[in-house]
């Protein structure tokens, strides 16, 4: 899906959305994953707490506008994750 | 840390080729930007293979439009860092990414196409967002270049 790294998972070099079960949510461009771990990098990661953004509305803005990087590098537990897409599906 | 110039200078080539004026240093964007009136497109360019392999094109295929942006620039990210970095104060409420592109009318973000909306799309695709943008917002008469 657009990566030439042949090492690398098909989501490589693309801007995902790693949603899970609880009130988290990550966007960040995938390095690369398998069935333990998504390692993002350039990532932010919303709270969707009491008084947030709801993750709809974060991911609606960030679909539109991309996402302030707040952290180099996170690793996903791939346990922790219900769903991973690419962010522009949401657009 | 920067790549090695003659790895990139492939790449300036691809753009400033269709026109593009290259924006290598701060001074150069304050410059550019220094006038308000009128639209702009301005590139930042990347080396990232998996989304600008495929910017680079897109813009060339828009760039064919009959109608196109009065004036058009590029800085290029992770080698023109204050260069880069002068550019995106211009929008500062975009969050930054490369590549990515942004159009101005009179100084205002009137459509921005971030890196995830470029990443592994066809050029063809790219540009025909970029295309609708420079229909509605733009009015200089395209050379098909």
């Amino acid at each position: 899906m657009g990566t030439f790294h042949h090492d690398k998972c098909e989501l490589h070099g693309i801007t995902v959305v790693v949603d899970t079960a609880g009130s988290r949510v990550y966007v960040g461009r995938c390095d690369d994953m398998d069935e333990r771990e998504i390692v993002l990098m350039d990532a932010d990661v919303h709270e969707a707490r009491p008084g947030a953004p709801s993750k709809a509305d974060y991911l609606a803005r960030a679909a539109k506008y991309g996402v302030w990087k707040k952290h180099d590098r996170v690793v996903v537990p791939r346990a922790e994750a219900v769903s991973v897409r690419p962010l522009r599906e949401l657009a | 840390m920067p790549y090695d110039p003659q790895l990139v200078q492939p790449m300036r080539d691809e753009v400033t080729r269709l026109g593009l004026v290259e924006l290598p240093q701060a001074k150069d964007v304050d410059a550019f930007f220094a006038k308000r009136e009128g639209t702009v497109l301005l590139f930042i360019n990347s080396v990232c293979g998996c989304a600008a392999g495929g910017a680079r094109p897109a813009l060339r295929i828009a760039l064919q439009n009959e109608v196109l942006p009065e004036r058009i620039a590029t800085v290029f990210a992770g080698q023109d860092t204050d260069a880069t970095a002068r550019a995106r104060s211009y929008f500062a409420d975009f969050p930054p990414s490369s590549p990515s592109m942004a159009l101005l009318k009179d100084g205002e973000v009137v459509h921005f196409v971030p890196r995830h909306m470029i990443e592994g799309r066809d050029p063809a695709s790219i540009a025909f967002d970029l295309v609708q943008a420079f229909d509605k917002h733009c009015a200089r008469a395209g050379s098909k270049r």
